[in-house]
């Protein structure tokens, strides 16, 4: 009797901690997971975007850093060739002005992407369903490096006489070089 | 079964003992809903495949998520994105580390003991015993530890993966200096439902082949003191090696 009743404590300890386990790893650890208790609460915000980069469902919305909801679809409006991104943001953030401006950031150098908000300054604040106007779009790398490399070309072109030397980038503005 | 001219003709002794696994994988799996009629059975085997085995299973979760978290920090720090630590050892406990290791040490800890009890069992001569009464021994010895071991699985590598996040955590957090709310939130962004339920379907899937052949070695020991011990060391190999294996077809699978 007494041994049945260590067993039985030990394997319901075990059985207790494993689906503890699994039930963290399937609810808290993936962001896009099942939820408890259905959809969290939040009120939808829209914004169209021209290139959203690798933002995914999921991923953080934040104004000053701190997280206050995430986006919860992704899709693209076949009309204005943009990409109409969904965000729920935490009911408890209701004075976020209408026309506050939204932009796709990345998290770190090589890091994943979020959405940025910052506030505007009208009296009117963002409602379920509201619209955000001002979108920046994110910025890819690659089209910056491009783009940095057409520039630095095209400048030292103009100059003539200057070495190619793409390993110290100095700016293009025509200030003397300083390094020999 | 071990007529002169097949003994040292090693591939059909290896085909042999493949068809007779299988063989006892399709016996087994038929006597697996009588067994959940019987639940102290079943009750007392996962008590003892997974809960004596869990305080080797935490233990080594938690050294081995700090080694991720080291070692993730290290080399991440490199590239400047030691943010991503979370990611990287979230995504290779729950894929990887936690079935495998799980697997590895199950097959240490639990099969030895499942395959040494059945073949003492066997070599006693309780099977036969068993047989005489027409009690199934099959059902009533084999079927609940292999059930108690594909149960227990899957429930160890989850604790593992548990244990092992918040080792890597106390690293990257504590240790090193990641920003915590940063380390949770990228691997919340980072880890999908189907990365927890690759490792799922891993650690069950390892945890059919750890108990059948951990259970086949000891029902088909020689029953002597010698053939015990070899079907107890042909446990441990057979199930690290085929647990590998196995890992890198599922992996193949998931990708």
């Amino acid at each position: 009797m007494r041994a049945n009743r260590t067993l039985e404590i030990g394997t319901g300890l075990f059985v207790l901690l494993g689906f503890a386990a699994l039930l963290f790893l399937t609810t808290q650890l993936p962001a896009s997971g099942l939820k408890l208790g259905g959809a969290k609460a939040g009120f939808r915000v829209t914004a169209d975007f021209d290139n959203i980069g690798d933002l995914k469902v999921g991923s953080p919305v934040t104004m000053s850093g701190v997280r206050l909801g995430e986006v919860t679809d992704i899709h693209f409006d076949p009309k204005d060739y943009k990409a109409v991104v969904t965000m729920r943001i935490d009911p408890q953030y209701k004075q976020i002005p209408e026309d506050s401006y939204a932009s796709i950031e990345t998290q770190g150098l090589l890091g994943g992407k979020y959405i940025s908000l910052s506030p505007g300054g009208l009296d009117t604040y963002l409602k379920n369903d509201s619209t955000i106007e001002q979108t920046q779009s994110a910025i890819v790398l690659e089209n910056l490096i491009n783009k940095f490399f057409a520039n630095y070309s095209s400048s030292s072109a103009n100059q003539g006489s200057a070495q190619p030397n793409p390993g110290k980038p100095t700016d293009n503005s025509g200030k003397p070089e300083s390094h020999k | 079964m071990n007529s002169g001219g097949i003994r040292g003709n090693y591939l059909l002794e290896g085909l042999r003992r493949l068809g007779s696994v299988a063989l006892f994988l399709l016996q087994l799996l038929g006597q697996c809903v009588p067994v959940l009629g019987r639940p102290s059975l079943l009750l007392k085997q996962i008590y003892n495949a997974g809960a004596r085995s869990l305080i080797i299973i935490m233990l080594s979760g938690l050294f081995v998520g700090m080694v991720l978290g080291l070692q993730g920090y290290d080399l991440l720090q490199r590239f400047g994105s030691e943010q991503a630590l979370g990611i990287a050892a979230a995504l290779g406990l729950l894929r990887e580390l936690a079935p495998v290791i799980t697997a590895l040490l199950f097959a240490g800890r639990a099969g030895t003991a499942l395959t040494s009890e059945i073949g003492l069992m066997r070599a006693t001569d309780q099977l036969t015993a068993m047989e005489i009464m027409a009690v199934d021994p099959l059902r009533y010895v084999a079927a609940p530890r292999f059930l108690g071991g594909v149960i227990a699985m899957p429930l160890l590598a989850a604790i593992f993966s548990v244990i092992g996040l918040y080792g890597a955590q106390l690293v990257g957090v504590q240790l090193m200096g990641v920003d915590r709310g940063t380390f949770w939130s990228q691997t919340q962004g980072a880890v999908a439902l189907h990365d927890v339920g690759e490792g799922l379907v891993k650690s069950l899937v390892f945890g059919v082949a750890c108990s059948l052949i951990a259970v086949h070695e000891g029902y088909h020991a020689d029953p002597t003191a010698e053939g015990v011990g070899l079907a107890t060391t042909r446990t441990v190999v057979a199930s690290s090696v085929l647990t590998l294996l196995l890992d890198y077809v599922l992996t193949a699978a998931f990708l």
